[in-house]
């Protein structure tokens, strides 16, 4: 029932390599590709908002995704998270994670972090709290009750501090820092995580131009490490990070290419311009 | 072990440790001394009644823990405590009611409840009270249980906030009817009562109200560190965390059904904890404990102590309580009304509860003194400025 359809892309191997458990493994990406979006299809109330999507994503890749509002882009990011499940396709983490048959917090064990369009942290904790929570720990309920953090543990969440500027902050209370700090706070928290695939949801929205900057320089210096998708309406932003980007229209691949490529492809003219 | 030690001592500052443990002597060694020592109706005598009342207050008080525990750490509103409080105080009234031998009204092995409904023989569930382990264990494991089974549910089904409210409040209420009931078993609209002995000691003597009132001032205290502990814990700054964003927990690999569902039956254990130990000092339990509005009652308790701090909860249920006991002597028509209108004005004016007023209050304090005055009289600064100083949202940053 897996891998029959859809063979024009990576292979995706033989069946017999397709394992779609519950508790899931690390991603195998033997083939070089992290993520499989085949042919997804999810419709609300009869609103069709992706629509047959193909996308591949190779490990270790940047990847931008733009699109007009209402395009599929955070309905994408939820199907990957299992926030939505499609109604048809099939969407594989390696060639050997199902992530339509495992729920959210099973998805980011097994390496995808997600960072949400308007900041999520958690505004009473400390900024070392919020560290403390994204570290990748035991995380079950006995492993928590006991649990200490050790020193290497701490300069852990210190160097990560460090990289997103906001040692100084450590023992501040997330909900005082600003919308710019918030933001890096959120990447920094998915940074320890340490997920193989980084979901970005509009990462510079509400940022200074400084800001922007820096993100920019920390999103393309993790490409190689890790796979980032980034989802973008700055389209400065997504010239100067992008090496492929993606276009989505009424839920499908408009096209697909360079930023230049892109830029002069009629059809993207028209989606963006002609209306 | 060391380590064990460590972190326990780490739950409080110096000077916490040293209010818990004056407190903890003053209830569990002062306040009985002035009782026991002094003679009766002298001045620093203090009276009888006033024992199984503290005691009774005493139960509250856990259950006033384990309100916190859910609502201000974990975010979850139960308005149907009760049920858990009074499952426990039915296991333990039923062995009481064993425990009443042939001494009956109608001197017969059954409660007289059965005999009055021609019952000829125990029901099945009623058979292993006779024995104290047993009862003690059920008090603890049926509200437990029953939390595990509808937290389960209601948590998977992602059922939040207000939604949340209403069906506990259905649970508590449809217990309610189903205890009303002669055929269910447990002495209908009276209940059980008519206690006469606990472990072989009259429940009528006063060494044992006194031993119950120990008893209960124990639990609390134990009670209170074990919230403690887990609030202090990676769990509790967890539970704080579902609370405040679910979905980035979600998304950083815990599974938050886990977790609540952790918090929630811990609660219920400690409210079944605290109806079995309220039902011998009372004297009697009944399906009126089930009644919605004593649950609510446990929510307005947490609500004006201040929620998520564990002190400000207990000082609600003692204050509350306390008012409660004076009031309905007083002017008991106007209990209700009281309750209703402390509830709202809380809501309006406290959102932090008494704690976060007495907080906010020392904040300013500290405030106004630390500011150099003028130069001529350093002393009065203290006065006007006060009022002047603005006050940080939430206190938070420091």
């Amino acid at each position: 029932m897996i891998a029959q359809s859809n063979p024009s892309p990576p292979p995706r191997g033989s069946a017999s390599h397709v394992v779609a458990r519950s508790s899931a493994g690390d991603a195998d990406t033997r083939h070089g590709v992290i993520l499989y979006v085949e042919n997804v299809s999810v419709s609300f109330d009869g609103f069709k908002a992706l629509n047959g999507l193909n996308l591949y994503i190779e490990d270790g890749e940047l990847r931008c995704i733009i699109g007009p509002n209402g395009a599929g882009k955070s309905t994408l990011m939820d199907v990957i998270t299992g926030k939505t499940r499609p109604d048809s396709g099939q969407v594989f983490f390696g060639q050997n994670i199902d992530l339509t048959r495992l729920s959210e917090f099973r998805i980011a064990q097994a390496g995808i972090g997600r960072k949400f369009q308007r900041p999520t942290v958690f505004p009473r904790h400390s900024v070392f709290e919020n560290m403390e929570i994204a570290l990748p720990t035991g995380k079950r309920v006995r492993d928590t009750l006991f649990a200490r953090l050790d020193g290497s543990q701490r300069d852990r969440i210190d160097r990560a501090l460090e990289v997103i500027g906001l040692l100084g902050k450590r023992h501040q209370v997330a909900g005082m820092l600003s919308h710019g700090e918030k933001q890096w706070l959120e990447i920094g928290m998915l940074l320890i995580q340490e997920p193989r695939l980084l979901l970005v949801d509009e990462p510079v929205a509400g940022m200074s131009q400084q800001e922007t900057e820096r993100t920019a320089e920390l999103l393309a210096s993790l490409a190689g490490k890790h796979s980032v998708v980034v989802v973008e309406h700055d389209m400065d932003f997504v010239r100067r990070i992008a090496r492929k980007v993606t276009v989505l229209h009424e839920g499908a691949v408009l096209a697909e290419g360079s930023m230049e490529q892109v830029q002069n492809d009629p059809r993207v003219i028209e989606v963006y311009l002609g209306a | 072990m060391h380590g064990r030690l460590e972190s326990i001592a780490s739950l409080h500052t110096r000077r916490g440790w040293l209010a818990f443990l004056a407190i903890t002597l003053t209830v569990m060694v002062g306040l009985p001394l002035l009782n026991l020592l002094p003679p009766a109706g002298g001045r620093l005598h203090l009276p009888d009644f006033l024992i199984p009342l503290l005691g009774k207050f005493f139960c509250y008080g856990i259950v006033a823990l384990a309100m916190d525990l859910i609502w201000g750490y974990v975010g979850v509103l139960s308005l149907g405590h009760g049920v858990f409080f009074a499952l426990g105080g039915y296991a333990m009234g039923m062995h009481l009611m064993r425990s009443i031998g042939t001494e009956g009204v109608y001197r017969s092995k059954l409660p007289d409840f059965m005999v009055f409904l021609d019952w000829k023989e125990l029901p099945w569930y009623w058979q292993g009270f006779d024995h104290f382990w047993f009862a003690a264990l059920m008090a603890l494991l049926v509200p437990t249980g029953l939390a595990y089974v509808f937290g389960f549910f209601a948590f998977r089904s992602r059922i939040r906030g207000v939604y949340f409210s209403i069906i506990t409040q259905a649970l508590t209420f449809a217990m309610m009817l189903l205890f009303f009931r002669n055929n269910t078993g447990f002495g209908g609209n009276n209940g059980l009562t008519d206690f006469k002995r606990l472990l072989g000691f009259s429940l009528h003597a006063h060494s044992t109200k006194v031993s119950l009132y120990l008893v209960s001032g124990a639990a609390l205290a134990l009670s209170y560190l074990a919230c403690r502990f887990v609030v202090s814990s990676k769990l509790g700054r967890l539970l704080a965390a579902i609370r405040d964003a679910e979905s980035r927990i979600m998304f950083s690999g815990y599974n938050p059904l886990d977790y609540k569902l952790f918090a929630w039956t811990l609660s219920a254990l400690l409210c079944g904890l605290a109806g079995a130990l309220y039902v011998p000092q009372v004297g009697i339990i009944n399906p009126g404990e089930m009644q919605p509005s004593n649950s609510i009652e446990m929510a307005i308790w947490v609500a004006v102590g201040g929620r998520g701090t564990l002190v400000g909860p207990l000082l609600g249920a003692l204050l509350v309580n306390g008012a409660k006991s004076v009031f309905t002597v007083v002017y008991p028509e106007a209990w209700l009304f009281l309750l209703g209108g402390l509830f709202i004005g809380v809501t309006l004016f406290l959102p932090r509860g008494l704690l976060g007023l007495f907080d906010s209050a020392g904040q300013v304090w500290r405030r106004a003194r630390k500011r150099p005055g003028p130069a001529h009289n350093p002393r009065s600064d203290d006065e006007p400025a006060a009022t002047l100083t603005p006050m940080t949202p939430d206190g938070a940053a420091e």
